[in-house]
């Protein structure tokens, strides 16, 4: 059956109003079936605002659940590689999920609302994959995702501006760590998370109350640089934090028709957050056999001569063989740096194997390529102390 | 934990004590825990009335693996065979049987030319049926391994099949994957003949003959007759049961009934031993299951410990069970019309044509007992006379369709009201039957499960079927016997090659057991 077309127009987020207002470029994608903005006045402009001010970014169409019960702590350590055993009320934590083969299925954030009160977001849908793993659980698991709003605002003023709009004592939040507030006239919760890799919150409330809590926090952050961003400028942001992207950096292991297309944690440069102390969660004995035998796969942080961005690159070896691909790709203003994440077959990506990108670009309306040489970078690009610093710096 | 043993095996089934046995053998200290009060399980005997005994489940001996007798040395513990190469009887209700033999059918309605191609069918069909009771001889091969061996039986697997030739070949491919009705449709007029070829196909299964698979099931059937063909033990199954006990405690095999699993304990590493329903922990170092897949993963280790994705293929393993049994005592040998009492001695069958078994098997579908029930007859008393007191006999049939999951369930007035139909249809055939009953008994899958522990009351521990079979059964990741927890096998029906009193699942558990070494 064909619907209407009114029907097949994407939804509308409580925002949309005020997105819409304010979005100059009428620049719009599709996220998971909602409206939402790629850039509202020039890229640049609002990634400066992420970096030297803040930026404030919709985040309703973010995937969350709600999973409640006797056994939810239980049921979320079997779920993701991550120890939560300890994780206390209050807190967030970054996990990845796995197949029983060991492939990421997605990454997002888990926050401990209560014992047995807990919140799972992710930028894919996974309820399918949730109920199934709740066999033998005394869980409730429910899709929240138009229920809770969520708006990220991320940069060095977004303390701030919080703590203009009311949240007095946000300064004092941990980063990973949530609390409740009333901001703009609005309760919430705050939590010190962000996609950026800078100083930055993520507030979650009533979706009836969205337009006053938008209207609220750019009041607040008049005098501080707040401006709306879209995800052209977070996606700068996210690649110089070093953060991967379902679907971008990854294909989730659900999703994957070519076997040799998933990747594991350790692939993905998340080893650090499988825990095999703990003793069962969907795909550690497929993931001990991976670190006994050694990852197929290995993602790479590039700093790649010149200044083209090496979108879609290949990645050559000295022996100009082809041993993998860039995911994502920018010039990032901040370091200073044409800077990529790319997946390259092991044992390619040691110190000292001269990797090279084959970078095409276009000048007008003729393609040109450049043999780009490419450095591993150990850590993120861009990292700065205030990131961490607790109570946060106030700007 | 006080005790500590190589190996555990839960249920004292003829898996279960044929895997033990193969362990003894080898060496290992074994135990073997039994929940009920006799070992046998689904092939054990059963008292139903004052002093006369049925097999419970499994009443003949279609697979027993000749390599499982000789390894064993059961016919040194007291294996006889009292019958072999019983014919089968296909019932008419108006005296026109049909008598069948492997090769040769006789009766009133059977052309010489229909003869001919009954013997040329069950040929074929024999030669097909040789491949995969070769394949079931070994453990089944990974399609993506990196052992050299998975990839031999896939090739020893291939050349079993190429060396058909061609037109047997192109034949099983056609066939192998199809239905019953449609293949003897193309071979046989006889509706008799073709009715009790599709209950052979369809027995125990959750199948009309027009189902898939059905083809698969035949052959399955098929793929052990190679020596005696359909036999009986000398004291029934339990003289194939008491063989394999006592070969398991000449090797060294504890067996301890009434004692039953409650839950299969693991630590981060594996299986670290079994907790008994009294709590008693026992310590040991692998646990082989002849429990079926869902008992074991589910129930008795649970989905905790296990990845969603498996847990997934378990829950929706297809397990429903669709035969009931029917145990009848009788003063004096049951008559049926037109039936030589010589006769009584084979396989009696009330299936009289393809479509009234799928008319049996629509009520099924729809969650309803069959009106009309389809049934395997067997009057063990005239193999073994000592099931019951001089002068009485016990009929034992297998009788389809009785499903578990019945709408409004097994109350004992739905019991009571499909055996009404059950003795309404053995009375057409034996018309004095129903005043020759002493006692009368009928165990629904509802009844096999709770009596034998085995999930939906299903014969062979899972539908035998091309998406659980081989390197499929029960599912992908523990269809090589290892389940994903190490130390833990699967050693029942429900693991390749499948059901039937054959004991190849046993023996092919310990082995893949032993091959895989005792862990710590």
């Amino acid at each position: 059956m064909i619907m209407p077309l009114r029907d097949r127009r994407l939804l509308e987020t409580p925002l949309h109003t005020r997105l819409a207002a304010a979005c100059e470029t009428q620049q719009w994608y599709a996220w998971k079936g909602f409206a939402a903005v790629q850039c509202f006045t020039t890229v640049l402009q609002e990634y400066f605002a992420i970096r030297n001010s803040a930026g404030l970014f919709d985040l309703f169409p973010m995937t969350k659940y709600r999973i409640q019960g006797r056994d939810s702590r239980a049921y979320l350590n079997r779920l993701v590689t991550r120890d939560l055993s300890a994780l206390k009320p209050g807190r967030v934590s970054y996990c990845v999920w796995c197949n029983d083969a060991g492939q990421v299925l997605d990454d997002g954030t888990v926050f401990c609302l209560g014992e047995e009160d807990w919140r799972l977001c992710s930028q894919e849908r996974h309820l399918d994959w949730l109920l199934w793993s709740a066999q033998g659980f005394d869980v409730r698991i429910h899709e929240e995702t138009t229920e809770l709003a969520g708006l990220a605002i991320q940069g060095p003023t977004s303390c701030r501006i919080l703590r203009n709009a009311g949240a007095a004592g946000l300064e004092q939040l941990p980063p990973f760590q949530h609390a409740a507030f009333t901001c703009a006239g609005v309760s919430m919760l705050i939590s010190r998370t962000g996609f950026t890799g800078d100083l930055g919150y993520e507030i979650w409330f009533d979706p009836a109350r969205a337009l006053a809590v938008w209207d609220g926090l750019l009041e607040a952050g008049n005098n501080h640089g707040l401006r709306p961003i879209g995800s052209q400028a977070l996606d700068i942001a996210r690649i110089e934090a070093g953060f991967i992207q379902a679907g971008v950096d990854f294909m989730p292991a659900e999703q994957v028709v070519r076997p040799d297309r998933a990747r594991s944690p350790f692939e993905l440069g998340l080893g650090r957050f499988v825990d095999f102390r703990k003793p069962g969660f969907n795909g550690r004995r497929a993931l001990q056999a991976e670190q006994q035998r050694g990852s197929r796969h290995r993602l790479l942080l590039l700093d790649v001569e010149g200044s083209h961005p090496a979108r879609d690159a290949f990645i050559y070896n000295r022996a100009r063989q082809v041993v993998g691909t860039v995911t994502s790709a920018t010039w990032s203003p901040s370091a200073k740096a044409n800077i990529a994440i790319a997946s390259v077959r092991t044992p390619w990506g040691r110190d000292n194997d001269g990797l090279w990108a084959e970078v095409y670009y276009r000048r007008e309306l003729q393609w040109e390529k450049v043999r780009a040489c490419c450095r591993v970078v150990k850590g993120p690009f861009f990292d700065p102390p205030r990131k961490k610093a607790t109570p946060a710096l106030d700007f | 934990m006080t005790e500590r043993w190589d190996a555990i095996v839960i249920g004292a089934g003829h898996n279960g004590l044929t895997c033990a046995a193969y362990l003894g053998r080898a060496g290992r200290k074994v135990l073997v825990l039994e929940r009920s009060s006799t070992v046998g399980g689904m092939a054990g005997m059963r008292r139903f009335a004052e002093g006369c005994s049925v097999p419970g489940c499994a009443h003949l001996l279609y697979h027993l693996n000749p390599r499982v007798v000789a390894d064993l040395e059961l016919q040194s513990h007291g294996l006889r065979l009292a019958a072999s190469h019983l014919p089968t009887v296909a019932l008419d209700e108006n005296g026109g049987h049909l008598t069948l033999t492997e090769r040769s059918v006789d009766g009133p309605g059977i052309s010489p030319q229909q003869r001919a191609v009954y013997a040329a069918f069950m040929d074929r069909l024999r030669r097909f049926a040789a491949v995969l009771a070769a394949a079931g001889e070994t453990r089944p091969p990974r399609l993506v391994s990196d052992q050299w061996r998975d990839y031999l039986t896939l090739a020893a697997l291939g050349w079993k099949v190429w060396q058909l030739g061609r037109d047997d070949m192109r034949e099983l491919m056609r066939i192998g994957a199809i239905n019953i009705f449609d293949v003897l449709q193309e071979e046989f007029d006889n509706p008799l003949l073709k009715g009790a070829l599709c209950l052979d196909a369809v027995l125990g299964t959750h199948m009309g003959p027009r189902s898939p698979n059905t083809v698969l099931n035949f052959l399955h059937r098929l793929a052990g007759q190679t020596g005696a063909g359909v036999a009986v033990a000398d004291g029934g199954m339990q003289g194939v049961i008491s063989a394999l006990e006592r070969a398991a405690v000449a090797r060294g095999v504890e067996i301890r009934v009434n004692t039953a699993a409650s839950r299969i304990v693991t630590d981060a590493d594996g299986v670290t031993g079994v907790e008994l329903a009294s709590g008693e922990l026992l310590a040991c170092r692998m646990v082989l299951s002849s429990a079926d897949p869902k008992t074991t993963f589910q129930r008795l280790l649970g989905p905790q410990v296990l990845d969603t994705g498996f847990n997934r293929r378990i829950h929706n393993l297809r397990m429903r069970g669709t035969a009931a049994k029917l145990h009848l005592a009788l003063r004096g040998a049951p008559a049926f019309r037109g039936l030589d009492a010589a006769a009584l001695g084979g396989r009696l069958l009330i299936a009289p044509s393809p479509d009234y078994i799928e008319l049996a098997f629509d009520a099924a579908k729809y969650g309803a007992g069959s009106e009309h029930p389809a049934m395997e007859i067997t009057i063990p008393t005239v193999h073994t006379r000592a099931l019951a007191p001089a002068g009485m006999h016990v009929l034992s049939a297998v009788v389809q369709y009785a499903p578990a999951g019945l709408r409004g369930g097994w109350s004992a007035d739905a019991k009571a009201g499909f055996m009404e139909r059950i003795l309404t249809q053995l009375a057409r055939y034996a018309p004095g039957i129903r005043e020759q009953i002493v006692s009368a008994e009928l165990l629904t899958p509802a009844d096999l499960e709770a009596e034998y522990g085995v999930t939906g009351g299903h014969w062979h521990h899972g539908e035998l079927a091309l998406d659980q079979f081989m390197m499929l059964r029960p599912v992908p990741g523990a269809a090589q016997y290892a389940a994903p927890i190490p130390g833990l096998y699967l050693c029942g029906a429900g693991a390749h090659p499948g059901g039937g009193v054959s004991g190849t699942p046993g023996r092919n558990a310990a082995q893949a057991a032993l091959a895989g070494g005792l862990r710590r």
